[in-house]
């Protein structure tokens, strides 16, 4: 039963996995490819291991699999903040279908 | 692309189709004729698993298309990071077809070299020092 | 002293996950490493114990999970929908909204959750004005006010009873 389940999480989460990554390809800017990018493949990834952590149960590769977890989605967001930023910083402009620019208002106001 | 014509639209929606076709056609592939590429004839779930490496395979075919094309430098760092992430999955999925379960070890350093590696290359497109 | 014993318990919590089947040599070498590293770090990560001991924000927090991973699922069904759709739809721009968190935790937190939840991506932090900059593949509005009500509320209202 556990191993059914675990295999229904594992392909959800390649399905998600591949979502993200189509996007990475077809979305036009830096930020839209971040924004489907992070959020499909982390929840992708995190499902993946919940599935593996499904199937193997509380053996020692089960535990880590959950603590991988954990840490996957503790710092995917804290990189594509970072990134996301050094991107504005370092003068990457915006889609031109885009509708407003608040942070470069406010920084050009500031210098 | 707002001011784009008719001929234009009918352009996207004909690339829209065949990329579509392509996809679909590389699924069919992959579901019904899997070329073997693990090889561990006892254990259990090797069908299943060969599949579901394929697919996170294309993922990562589309991960370094954006690295090779990308037109910016944070287009090829996003895609890094997002490769990392992917080769965590593989390490996760690898451990159950093959029972070596020190693969998932492999995964959890994976994860945190590749959020340091972003780190460092984000501060690097900032223009900054790395000691702040 | 209270912030060294609390990063202690935490770091062995971690080491037992790490190594499972518990024992005693484990124990060992984890209670060791533990304190050295508590010892060592100190109190640049917990600074402020006293939140630990209130049992309330652990409540607040398992009300909280489970909210968070339903806004997960629907963030992912919206991206699927967006680049799926032959016309790519979307609106993007950067946003600005306030937010009233103070504490470095609860702004790191609701960073990562707006991050991770339908359609928005935090830029920037502007942590002296109590202001995020958030880019939004769907603009509804630009107004301040209501792109705050729309994009931080729902989580803030938790948020606040938990870090603050």
């Amino acid at each position: 039963m556990n191993n059914i389940f675990g295999i229904i999480f594992i392909f959800v989460g390649l399905a998600f996995d591949f979502f993200g990554c189509l996007g990475l390809v077809r979305l036009p800017d830096v930020y839209n490819r971040l924004q489907a990018s992070t959020k499909c493949v982390t929840l992708g990834t995190c499902s993946i291991m919940f599935g593996v952590f499904l199937m193997l149960g509380f053996t020692p590769a089960g535990i880590k699999s959950l603590l991988c977890i954990i840490f996957l989605i503790l710092t995917a967001p804290v990189s594509a903040h970072a990134i996301a930023r050094g991107a504005h910083r370092s003068g990457v402009k915006l889609w031109k279908g885009s509708v407003v620019d608040r942070y470069a208002e406010d920084k050009e106001g500031k210098e | 692309m707002k001011e784009s014509g008719a001929p234009l639209i009918a352009m996207k929606k004909l690339r829209w189709f065949i990329g579509t076709l392509i996809i679909l056609g590389i699924f069919a592939v992959i579901i019904f004729y899997p070329i073997k590429i693990l090889f561990y004839p006892d254990l259990p779930y090797i069908p299943l698993f060969t599949r579901a490496l394929y697919i996170l395979l294309l993922s990562c075919i589309f991960c370094l298309y954006r690295i090779l094309k990308g037109p910016t430098a944070p287009d090829r760092i996003v895609a890094v990071d997002i490769l990392g992430i992917l080769i965590v999955g593989f390490c996760a999925l690898l451990c159950i077809p093959t029972g070596r379960s020190w693969y998932i070890d492999i995964g959890i350093a994976w994860a945190l070299q590749s959020f340091i590696g972003a780190l460092a290359l984000s501060k690097y497109l900032e223009g900054k020092d790395f000691d702040e | 002293m209270r912030s060294r014993i609390i990063l202690f318990i935490l770091g062995l919590f971690v080491w037992f996950l790490l190594s499972w089947p518990p024992d005693l040599q484990h124990l060992l070498v984890g209670v060791l490493v533990a304190g050295f590293v508590a010892f060592m770090t100190g109190d640049m990560f917990v600074q402020r114990p006293q939140l630990f001991t209130h049992i309330k924000r652990y409540f607040w927090f398992a009300y909280y999970l489970p909210l968070f991973i339903w806004e997960c699922i629907k963030a992912n069904i919206d991206v699927a929908y967006r680049v799926s759709h032959p016309d790519v739809p979307i609106h993007p721009g950067i946003v600005k909204v306030k937010t009233t968190l103070k504490s470095e935790t609860g702004l790191t937190f609701l960073a990562n959750s707006i991050t991770l939840t339908p359609g928005t991506l935090s830029v920037d932090v502007d942590q002296d004005g109590g202001f995020l900059y958030i880019h939004w593949i769907d603009v509804k509005d630009k107004d301040i006010e209501i792109a705050t009500k729309i994009v931080v509320e729902r989580f803030e209202k938790i948020l606040r009873r938990i870090f603050e």
